[in-house]
């Protein structure tokens, strides 16, 4: 029984940090019709220079805030130079360009950084936390994943519920010829909207970084389980993204507990396949948005 | 005062207007009417800057319309209510009517000016929190027209309004545009299939055939010729 | 438009099957001329080449012809590899039934990634086959004593008959099946098939309405590529002689994906193109262009990934036919214009057939963008 719950609490801990990559892949799926491969290595990158910037002895939380802003500064620039010359193409056009930018952005990091594990730093202690006498697989730093991912979350919720900043952007995604004809600057948003995504992504990153091995490939296993929460979720729902994260992570975490740590990534394949065949729409997408 | 002079509009291979020229007197409804691909919604379109003229010009209020963002043009006042309303539907009726006058009003004045609206569309008000998705369809035409008018515009292009309403919805909605433009502040350009009803309001009528303007005359002269009336508008 | 006109017997034949099985044997003829000029490492080099040919055209006939994309595909050419080292470690069979199971076996694991990810439309297939090459190599850790662990499983080269140099023989036998699948795969693209891959590819909507199921089209595509890749990747361990995860990481779906997009997609011949990048650039030309530039060795290690990486985005972004696509235009250009100087006729001509050979390049930018924003 102590072995179910710390697999669940793991779980939980992971599945934050798959629902905050898989948020800023539906922000993005919503708005441009895009999956953006590049989702992880931006956010590798970000952390990379947080690590670099950490490494001049400025502290963490400066690290941290300079991960984010990059975060939000690369994905604007990456919407703006890269995307925009391909958003009225085939399709397969934004996903190849998002998948080159993926492993440009793992080269270019091996090219600064190197390719070996390092180890990157924790805001809190890892070591488990002690209830009454039993230790517990869940640290202080999971603690900080669990708040900083629901942080993130009551904001870009808030950002769409109350805001009239929130109401522009969704009114881009959902209908960008309506919107542009009702004033609202369609194109910027959807600049602004790759960087939100970003900066949800360099958070993932910065969380990630400290609980995996650190390397210029170590967002890749992350951007394919956020891509399988974002599925399950059903693609173009914040909510679904969230919900999905957990569920993945949750389901990973068992399987990794249970029958070993190198069937995770079977089993998220496994996942994507029996969600694809039997609610291909995902289990919480908006009746009305389907997409045929 | 909108003039529109020598405008042309092409996609790929198809002109869809040739050299269309027409002026709508500010303040009043001009209705432009024509079969099915006679080219009206592409000279609103042409006018509100979804697509891009190749030739000609669109003077409104001291602007050029032709070259300028879409944006800008409803930043000069134009309001443009496309074919089929295209409501927002997975929002609701409130953030529609939000959404026409964010660029424009703050939070105050935006509720004073939507509350106008509600009057003028009883039926918005009661499904205000309703998803514009549930809407019938004589009250998405409404929110979409309700959506224009938020923001004050000084020039309202509507297309077909009267899409696929019952022959009462569409009587009580022309009223409610001779009403609108009574106060003589906002200039209409109304492009309709139902032209008996659209004559019935407008002052002035531009009949469209293959993209080039056949008639432009005032209202009751085109309404009153039966043999135009015959080869064109089919009533 | 102005055609050359050739005497009778110098025309291609208008039968694409004999067209594609002249062109099959000229290849067959060109390429036993050159490998018997090349020393024993360049041969290997050339037979590499043949089998990502073989890769990169399955892929181009998924993407550039019918409208998919893998991101995955190096996971189709392990499971093919790994088919052929089970198939040696356990008995020993004809060579060309290995090939035939390896196919077999790739085909049906695509099959099984096809199915759910090609019924709805939108990036499931890319997210999935990703998933599938990161996941791959997890699968031999696990189950390490099938797999061979890290050691791999070993495979030996198939036997030369007489005196030939057993690479050479290899690089004949990589070669052949490289053309018998280009011919196969033309033949299939100017068939009934190859209209219904279009079809589907331009406009899903109005293939199905006019009779062509999608989705069945689309799992068919998906399988034909997988199965290429299996076969590529058969073909491959037999040269390196052992079958391990190291040999297939996601850099080598990249690599090939990389290749597709260079020689441009939708057209078979460039899949040479694609494969002489893919062989040459990560173990020569990165090290030379390291060197020329004095970068340091973290740079020279990185530097194939960073340049496939930027093929994609550049080819993309810029001239999304390829470099086939490219030589069309270019031959068509210089063919109209001698046709035009020969004739004496103005130079109008020339222009005025501009937009009509732009038309021709193929591949994903002569797509309109069918697909709307609903
Ligand atoms: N985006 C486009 N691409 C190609 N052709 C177009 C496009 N938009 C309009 N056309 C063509 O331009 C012509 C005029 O179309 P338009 O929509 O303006 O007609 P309309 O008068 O509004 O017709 P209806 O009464 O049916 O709405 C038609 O022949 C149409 O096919
Ligand atoms: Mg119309």
């Amino acid at each position: 029984m102590r072995l179910f719950w710390n697999i669940t609490l793991g779980g939980v801990a992971e599945g934050m940090i798959f629902a905050s990559v898989a948020l800023g892949l539906v922000l993005i799926f919503r708005a441009t019709n895009v999956i953006n491969f590049a989702q992880g290595a931006m956010a590798m990158l970000t952390t990379f220079i947080a690590f670099s910037v950490f490494g001049k002895g400025v502290g963490y939380w400066p690290a941290f805030v300079v991960a984010l802003a990059c975060g939000l500064f690369l994905g604007g620039l990456v919407q703006l130079v890269l995307i925009r010359p391909v958003q009225n193409k085939p399709p397969l056009n934004a996903v190849i360009v998002t998948f080159g930018l993926l492993i440009l952005l793992e080269g270019l990091a091996g090219a600064v950084w190197g390719n070996s594990n390092r180890g990157f730093p924790a805001a809190f202690s890892q070591s488990g936390l002690v209830i009454g006498h039993t230790a517990i697989a869940f640290s202080h730093f999971d603690i900080f994943i669990v708040v900083a991912v629901l942080v993130l979350v009551v904001l870009v919720a808030a950002l769409f519920r109350f805001t009239t900043l929130g109401l522009r952007m969704r009114a881009a995604a959902f209908a960008p010829e309506a919107a542009r004809l009702l004033g609202v600057k369609v194109s910027w948003l959807l600049t602004l909207g790759w960087s939100f995504a970003a900066v949800a992504g360099a958070l993932a990153g910065l969380l990630v970084a400290p609980t995996s091995v650190f390397s210029p490939t170590f967002m890749d296993l992350i951007l394919v389980y956020a891509f399988t929460a974002a599925v399950i979720g059903g693609l173009d729902s914040p909510v679904g993204a969230v919900i999905g994260g957990l569920v993945t992570g949750l389901a990973l975490a068992y399987v990794g507990g249970y029958l070993g740590g190198a069937l995770e990534p079977i089993g998220a394949l496994v996942m994507l396949i029996v969600v694809l065949m039997i609610r291909p729409e995902g289990l919480f997408a908006r009746p009305t948005a389907r997409r045929v | 005062m909108l003039e529109v002079s020598e405008l042309s509009v092409s996609f790929g291979a198809v002109s869809a207007l040739k050299g269309v020229s027409l002026q709508a007197r500010t303040g009043s409804i001009t209705a432009v009417l024509g079969a099915n691909g006679a080219g009206k919604t592409t000279l609103l379109r042409a006018i509100s800057g979804l697509v891009k003229a190749h030739a000609g010009s669109v003077r409104y209020d001291k602007h050029e319309l032709v070259g300028m963002s879409v944006e800008r043009i409803v930043r000069a006042g134009v309001s443009h209510v496309p074919e089929g309303g295209s409501v927002i539907a997975e929002m609701t009726v409130a953030e529609n009517l939000q959404l026409g006058a964010v660029w424009r009003y703050g939070r105050r004045e935006r509720q004073r000016r939507i509350g106008e609206i509600y009057e003028i569309f009883p039926a918005l008000a009661t499904r205000a929190k309703q998803h514009a998705s549930t809407l019938s369809g004589g009250e998405r035409q409404m929110l979409a027209i309700g959506r224009a008018l938020v923001s004050r515009p000084s020039l309202l292009l509507l297309d077909e309004p009267s899409l696929g309403l019952a022959p009462l919805v569409t009587a009580g909605l022309m009223a409610v545009l001779a009403d609108l433009s009574k106060g003589g502040e906002i200039t209409t350009v109304l492009v309709e299939q139902n032209a008996r009803s659209a004559l019935s309001i407008a002052s002035w009528a531009v009949v469209l055939n293959l993209g080039t303007v056949v008639v432009s005359d005032s209202a009751d002269a085109v309404a009153g010729d039966a043999d135009l009336r015959h080869h064109f508008l089919g009533f | 438009m102005i055609k050359l006109r050739l005497p009778g017997w110098a025309r291609l034949p208008r039968q694409p099957m004999l067209r594609h099985l002249l062109f099959g044997a000229l290849g067959a003829l060109f390429f036993y001329l050159l490998s018997n000029s090349l020393s024993s490492f360049n041969n290997f080099q050339l037979g590499e080449v043949a089998v990502y040919a073989i890769a990169i055209a399955g892929l181009s006939v998924l993407t550039g012809v019918n409208g998919q994309i893998s991101l995955g595909q190096g996971a189709f050419l392990a499971v093919g590899a790994y088919t052929i080292g089970e198939l040696e470690v356990h008995q020993s069979i004809n060579l060309v039934f290995q090939l035939l199971i390896a196919v077999a076996v790739s085909a049906a694991v695509g099959f099984i990634i096809a199915v759910p990810a090609t019924r709805l439309r939108g990036p499931y297939l890319a997210g999935m086959t990703l998933l599938l090459a990161l996941a791959l190599p997890f699968l031999s850790d696990k189950y390490s004593s099938f797999f061979g662990g890290d050691q791999g499983l070993i495979t030996l080269p198939p036997d030369a008959p007489g005196s030939i140099d057993p690479q050479k023989w290899l690089t004949w036998i990589q070669l052949l099946c490289a053309l018998i699948v280009l011919v196969l795969l033309g033949n299939l693209l100017s068939s009934r098939f190859g209209r219904s891959f279009r079809a589907v590819r331009d406009n899903e909507v109005a293939a199905s309405l006019a009779g062509v199921h999608v989705a069945r089209t689309k799992v068919i595509a998906f399988v034909i590529s997988a199965a290429c890749a299996g076969l590529s990747g058969a073909l491959l361990v037999l040269s390196t002689g052992v079958v391990n995860t190291g040999e297939f990481p996601l850099s080598l779906s990249i690599y090939i994906l990389a290749g597709m997009v260079l020689g441009g997609a939708g057209t078979l011949t460039g899949a040479w193109w694609g494969a002489i990048l893919v062989v040459y650039l990560p173990n020569q030309w990165s090290q030379s262009l390291a060197n020329a530039f004095h970068a340091n060795h973290l740079v020279g290690a990185n530097l194939a990934v960073i340049v496939f990486g930027a093929v994609l985005i550049i080819v993309m972004l810029l001239a999304p036919a390829g470099v086939q696509g490219g030589l069309r235009w270019l031959g068509h250009r210089l063919v109209t214009v001698s046709t035009v100087t020969k004739l004496g006729s103005n130079i109008s001509v020339a222009l005025q057939d501009q937009p009509a050979s732009k038309q021709d390049r193929g591949g994903p930018d002569s797509e309109t963008a069918a697909t709307s924003v609903d």
